[in-house]
């Protein structure tokens, strides 16, 4: 009877999940794992052996100068996109939950950006910085200096994730009941009070998770990296998912590559992870 | 003036200006979409001169469109990307709905509960660790539609499975299944008949979200298509830019092309979209 149950409930999982279970080993576990494996090896993504080299590779990453520049990069990138990107958002929040005229138009319309690929995003941008910005301010593009090729990324990155964000937000300042605002009210609080010590804390979900998203993204920025800046002006806006990219599929260093999205990987987690913890462990609820 | 008709105007004040400030940022907002309108009608010559300009010195034209649609071979690409968005999307919806279903209902069932853990701790590898394995596991089966969609549907499923199961857990009472049962539906009638049709917010957020993905997914189809006839729009607009970057009206058209199928579904479809990305945001 118990053996006739099992292979039941085995029969009624093939059905239902397997599968969800063929894809998901097959498009993520096992290239996961054998990814592992590859960094052990320095395969030029032609031959069909694949010698073992030990941990040549990590050794090589470290060593990897472009590859810290570009890990570095991607971090002061990070940092600034992160911190403008969730203040802009929460900004456009607080403005479009004001109950104005108008706020489900100004919702939908800031959310323009995150419909269109990063891809066509970019192009867009470098015409409007190499073109119009150029008309404007009749100054030369700020793509061709080291500095101003970052700042345009900061900004179209700020550009094009504030209107999702905001959108956790103002999910964030809709749970917050009015009753709780307005007895800050009663108690003496002016706004602004009241949006510091009541509103904020209690909307620390939605920032744990604005930022937890947005941290995410910048550190694996690829699509905008490609189109609006490409690396230019010499190399010195390449981040670290594209150095990888190059890294592999450029110049058919397969193992190293690999080994260095590994290390992106785990510098992406650990700070992705702490970052939560930090911020779960200050949780109030009203 | 009384205090309360005071702060009524204070507060109606205030309300101007934020509508002011609103639509200043709106317009910084959309500034880069208005631009590219603005310079698809006009001349090569004359967005050069002045990409400002609301009309060029040489007038109105409309030669940039047929001309890109022709080069980028639009409407192949605009059908590749159809067709590998709503596979891709219809098979997500049904394959990790299932997989919930069961996952939910054995909740006490070592498999399921290993399997959902794996899932969701999955869910933290970003695609740049995974795509030189997959290049050399699936090299042999590059250049196909189906195998795109597959790893679409595979790479999503964790994040879909995550969303039903929450989902089934808290709104598809038991004693439904149960009644279901009883009137004699298997366990497969029952999740198609009674189960399914009451995810439909579920499905319908999921469904947008992977939908929009799967539209501007540039990385993985860049690495997996490289036949001209099996573009998607992301990598076809890339491959023109390189191609005829100096001829900027051509770019504009084809720009403005790539972005136009979802921004007229986004203006019908407004409401869902934000509410679908917002309810997935909120619970992922």
């Amino acid at each position: 009877m118990k053996q006739n149950k099992l292979s039941y409930k085995i029969q009624q999982y093939l059905l239902f999940a397997g599968p969800g279970t063929v894809l998901f080993f097959a498009v993520v576990m096992v290239p996961f794992v054998y990814g592992l494996y590859l960094t052990f090896t320095s395969w030029d993504g032609v031959s069909a052996t694949k010698p073992f080299v030990g941990f040549d590779n990590f050794v090589q990453a470290f060593t990897d100068g472009d590859y810290w520049l570009a890990l570095g990069r991607t971090a002061i990138y990070s940092v600034f996109a992160v911190v403008l990107i969730n203040v802009v958002a929460f900004a456009l929040a607080y403005l479009v939950t004001q109950g104005i005229k108008g706020q489900n138009f100004f919702r939908a319309g800031f959310f323009v950006p995150n419909l269109i690929g990063g891809i066509v995003l970019g192009y867009v941008w470098k015409f409007v910085f190499n073109r119009a910005f150029v008309a404007i301010f009749s100054a030369t593009s700020l793509l061709a200096t080291t500095e101003g090729a970052m700042f345009c990324l900061i900004m179209v990155s700020v550009w094009q994730y504030a209107g999702y964000m905001m959108l956790i937000y103002v999910a964030g300042f809709m749970s917050v009941s009015k009753d709780v605002r307005e007895a800050a009210k009663i108690d003496g609080c002016t706004s602004s009070q009241a949006m510091r010590n009541v509103t904020i804390p209690l909307m620390r979900s939605s920032f744990v998770q604005c930022i937890f998203l947005s941290i995410t993204r910048c550190f694996v920025v690829y699509d905008v990296n490609l189109s609006l800046t490409n690396g230019e002006p010499y190399n010195s806006s390449v981040m670290a998912a594209m150095h990888v990219y190059n890294q592999a599929f450029t110049y058919k260093n397969y193992g190293l590559g690999q080994a260095e999205a590994v290390i992106l990987f785990l510098v992406c987690a650990i700070v992705g992870v702490t970052q939560v913890l930090i911020g779960k462990r200050g949780e109030v609820e009203a | 003036m009384t205090e309360n008709q005071k702060a009524a105007r204070r507060k109606k004040i205030a309300h101007v200006i934020m509508w002011i400030v609103l639509l200043a940022l709106f317009i910084c907002f959309i500034f880069p979409f208005i631009l590219v309108v603005l310079n698809v009608f006009k001349t090569k010559g004359d967005i050069t001169t002045d990409p400002l300009a609301l009309i060029g010195a040489h007038g109105f034209t409309l030669e940039n469109f047929p001309k890109a649609m022709e080069k980028m071979n639009f409407l192949t690409v605009f059908g590749n990307s159809l067709l590998i968005t709503s596979c891709s999307t219809v098979l997500t919806i049904v394959v990790s709905s299932m997989m919930a279903f069961v996952i939910v209902r054995n909740g006490r069932w070592k498999l399921c509960t290993l399997m959902f853990s794996l899932m969701i701790a999955s869910m933290v590898i970003p695609f740049q660790v995974l795509m030189v394995p997959l290049v050399s596991v699936y090299g042999t089966v590059l250049n196909s539609r189906i195998t795109l969609i597959l790893m679409h549907v595979g790479f999503s499923v964790s994040m879909a499975v995550f969303m039903f199961h929450g989902s089934i857990k808290t709104n598809i009472p038991l004693e439904l299944e149960e009644a279901a049962t009883i009137d004699g539906c298997n366990r497969w009638q029952t999740y198609w008949r009674v189960v399914f049709p009451l995810l439909k917010p579920t499905i319908a957020t999921v469904g947008i979200i992977n939908a929009m993905a799967y539209w501007n997914d540039y990385l993985l189809p860049s690495l997996l298509l490289k036949q001209k006839a099996l573009y998607t729009i992301p990598i076809a607009t890339q491959a023109f830019y390189g191609t005829y970057s100096t001829d900027i009206g051509l770019i504009m058209a084809a720009l403005l092309l790539a972005m136009l199928p979802i921004l007229v579904l986004y203006v019908f479809l407004q409401k869902y979209i934000v509410e679908g990305v917002t309810s997935g945001a909120v619970k992922g």
